[in-house]
């Protein structure tokens, strides 16, 4: 008998070893027991509009749609605004990863506050998914292996569209670019798709961020003769340099503007018979196939307006994320991004996507041109896609990256 | 061609015209603020958000009861300056007694609920005003292409203040105010409405940031944001003019205006921040400011 209970003990005592120990391994996946994403953008600023607070309404029907939870995990959604300040933007992230167990933060509008707010997700370990922020530089020189870059890019946007203009004819160039990371990485690149493709710059001058008063800046592109006028500026920024190269007689006096990233709202702020016939690369189009227009009518029931292609890269990062988390059971940043590396990425948003070992989500973009007024059917019916860029052309090449994860000679 | 330090003497003449038109426009509106300053002491932090209001209210005015441009410019700084006497009545006559700082946080927080609450309404991105058929076009002047519209916004800036300067130095009204700024209880002793002459005079610098915000409708796109970038620059206008001086106003903000023009050609990245290095170096040297009164 005594040998039997003995026995007993033994089993019991293993059992309950085992038992907390695989909870306590079960523990570690998930840290915390919940998944705390935090969306960091402009909600009042130049950028508002094109990311900020419809964004945030993205994600939540990414969560809805995945169920609320994660694994039985509950999925949390926090939000700030940065107000386009690096040292705001720092100062939230330290706090949202240090003491309120962020484990991931997306958004990220203004590349200067994406710079800043991933260099630090590096220093804790957790997990950012740029969505919003433009500058190639992010997985560049900047990059980690802590977070990735989702949506668009200055050299995704400019290249293509930069090299189809020159071979069109336009061959002299004036570069009007705001005076921040984002400006300094499209005026580059730019340049760079210029030169190669056997244009000239003929000038170039830098805009203080933001800017109302286009004036000047419109006047010295004016004098300098170039053929074609560039506009590395965004949101608010880009549509009064519109309208005052529009006051100035440009269109009319054979200029032509590139502007090279127009998102919907600023098209909308345009309005059609101003921006008629500019050409540009965009990310994601609502109203290019049906899988498209689907999302975009659930969208606009609640936001009432219709999605640009960062609020579609907003869903389309998180329900990835929580794809990721769910499959490897760990919400761990080394290994959500190998999940997401060895995994394409297919949804309505990114076409033939994979996540490059740069950081860099790889999808199809699109070369668009925007309608004129007779032949558009619909207030937000803006756009006729004229040609898609395959996933493997539209990004700057791995072996072009200043990237320090990948293995370039140099 | 000739050279001015680099830059070729058409581009600098043209950058000298687009700095003063610039120029007239900061001007209008630190003469706003000057007037509600000087007469009722009151910093005024809501001057922006009355600015983008009268720009607003041009705009609301055109889409939903067809007001043009013409009749805009005359009913909108009247409305947007009889809310201002409503604002002075109900909020600002309360806080009167107290240290000037209250004014300045009362009006800061007035400015962060209209602009919030449009923002919410109408987004940030803007709406575009369309030029008023009578004044588009342009001038070739041979070194630029001036469009008409800036001319007549040059002209209607200067217009206004010249105005103004004349009610406050030529009238009996303005000169009711000037002494009310003095020695209010004597002008109270006299039978002058003191209260009610305050009110007015709020009222009527509101209006005149309403003015220019509808003079500005169809430059920049009309945005709830517009007037907080705008009303920084004018406070640094009217600091370094000094805070009483009306004429100190006016010649500060066109000269800020042709400063930061040429800055624009020469170093374009310290355009934003031209202005605040005069004002430093201005505070350093003349505190009161350059025509200002205390000494």
């Amino acid at each position: 008998m005594k040998k039997n209970n003995r026995f007993i003990l033994i089993k019991r005592t293993l059992t309950a070893a085992l038992v907390s120990f695989m909870a306590v391994s079960a523990e570690a996946a998930i840290s915390n027991d919940k998944v705390i994403i935090g969306y960091m953008d402009d909600f009042n600023g130049s950028y508002s509009d094109l990311g900020g607070p419809a964004g945030l309404t993205s994600i939540e029907m990414a969560i809805e749609d995945f169920g609320g939870s994660v694994n039985g995990k509950p999925i949390e959604l926090i939000s700030a605004d940065h107000r386009n300040n690096p040292a705001v933007g720092s100062t939230i992230a330290r706090e949202w990863m240090d003491e309120k167990s962020v484990d991931m933060i997306t958004g990220l509008t203004t590349s200067s506050v994406a710079i800043a707010v991933t260099q630090l997700v590096e220093e804790k370990n957790k997990f950012a998914m740029v969505t919003t922020g433009a500058s190639d530089s992010i997985t560049g020189k900047y990059c980690t292996p802590n977070h990735v870059h989702w949506v668009y890019d200055t050299f995704a946007v400019s290249d293509t569209t930069a090299r189809a203009i020159v071979e069109q004819g336009g061959k002299s160039w004036f570069l009007l670019s705001a005076d921040y990371a984002f400006g300094h990485a499209m005026e580059a690149a730019v340049e760079k798709a210029v030169l190669e493709s056997g244009g000239t710059i003929v000038g170039k001058v830098r805009h203080p961020f933001p800017t109302d008063d286009f004036s000047s800046y419109i006047l010295q592109a004016q004098a300098s003769g170039a053929q074609i006028i560039s506009l590395a500026s965004a949101g608010s920024d880009l549509v009064n340099a519109i309208s005052t190269a529009y006051q100035f007689g440009i269109p009319q006096s054979g200029q032509t503007m590139a502007s090279l990233l127009l998102f919907l709202t600023d098209t909308k702020a345009l309005g059609l018979d101003v921006a008629q016939g500019t050409q540009f690369v965009t990310g994601w189009y609502w109203n290019s196939d049906d899988k498209n227009r689907q999302w975009a009518e659930r969208f606009y029931k609640r936001v009432g307006r219709m999605p640009t292609m960062v609020h579609a890269g907003d869903y389309s990062a998180v329900t990835t994320y929580l794809k990721a988390i769910e499959a490897t059971g760990s919400d761990d940043p080394a290994d959500v991004r190998s999940y997401m590396i060895k995994h394409p990425i297919n949804d309505f948003f990114s076409r033939n996507g994979r996540l490059r070992e740069d950081g860099r989500m790889v999808h199809d973009m699109y070369l668009a041109k925007v309608k004129a007024p007779a032949e558009s059917k619909g207030e937000w019916d803006l756009y006729e896609i004229l040609s898609t860029i395959p996933a493997e052309k539209a990004f700057r090449p791995l072996t072009d990256s200043q990237c320090k994860l990948v293995n370039n000679e140099r | 061609m000739t050279m001015i330090l680099g830059v070729p003497l058409t581009m600098f003449m043209g950058q000298l015209i687009l700095g003063l038109i610039n120029g007239a426009f900061y001007a209008l509106l630190s003469l706003g603020l000057a007037v509600i300053f000087g007469l009722l002491k009151i910093v005024n932090f809501a001057h922006g958000a009355q600015y983008m209001l009268g720009a607003f209210t041009a705009l609301l005015g055109l889409r939903y009861l067809g007001l043009n441009y013409w009749l805009a410019l005359l009913v909108v700084p009247l409305v947007v300056g009889g809310l201002g006497i409503l604002t002075e009545r109900f909020f600002l006559r309360r806080i009167a007694h107290l240290d000037d700082l209250y004014g300045l946080l009362m009006t800061f927080g007035l400015a962060l609920i209209i602009e919030g609450s449009l923002a919410n309404f109408f987004g940030v991105s803007g709406a575009r005003y369309p030029t008023p058929e009578s004044l588009s076009g342009g001038f070739q002047l041979g070194f630029m292409f001036l469009p008409t519209y800036r001319a007549w916004v040059l002209v209607a800036a200067i217009g206004m203040c010249f105005a103004t300067w004349f009610i406050i130095e030529r009238t009996r009204l303005g000169s009711y105010l000037r002494a009310g700024t003095e020695n209010p209880m004597l002008m109270q002793n006299f039978g002058v409405n003191m209260p009610q002459l305050i009110t007015l005079t709020y009222g009527f610098g509101v209006a005149l940031a309403a003015f220019a915000g509808v003079l500005a409708a169809p430059l920049y796109s009309v945005s709830p944001s517009m007037g907080s970038n705008l009303l920084i620059v004018v406070f640094a206008v009217v600091v370094i003019g000094g805070m009483g001086s009306i004429l100190g106003a006016v010649i500060t903000g066109l000269a800020m205006g042709l400063i930061e023009g040429l800055t624009k050609v020469y170093y374009p990245e310290a355009a934003s921040t031209v202005i605040f290095v005069v004002m430093a170096i201005v505070l350093t040297l003349r505190p009161a400011g350059l025509f200002g009164k205390e000494a």
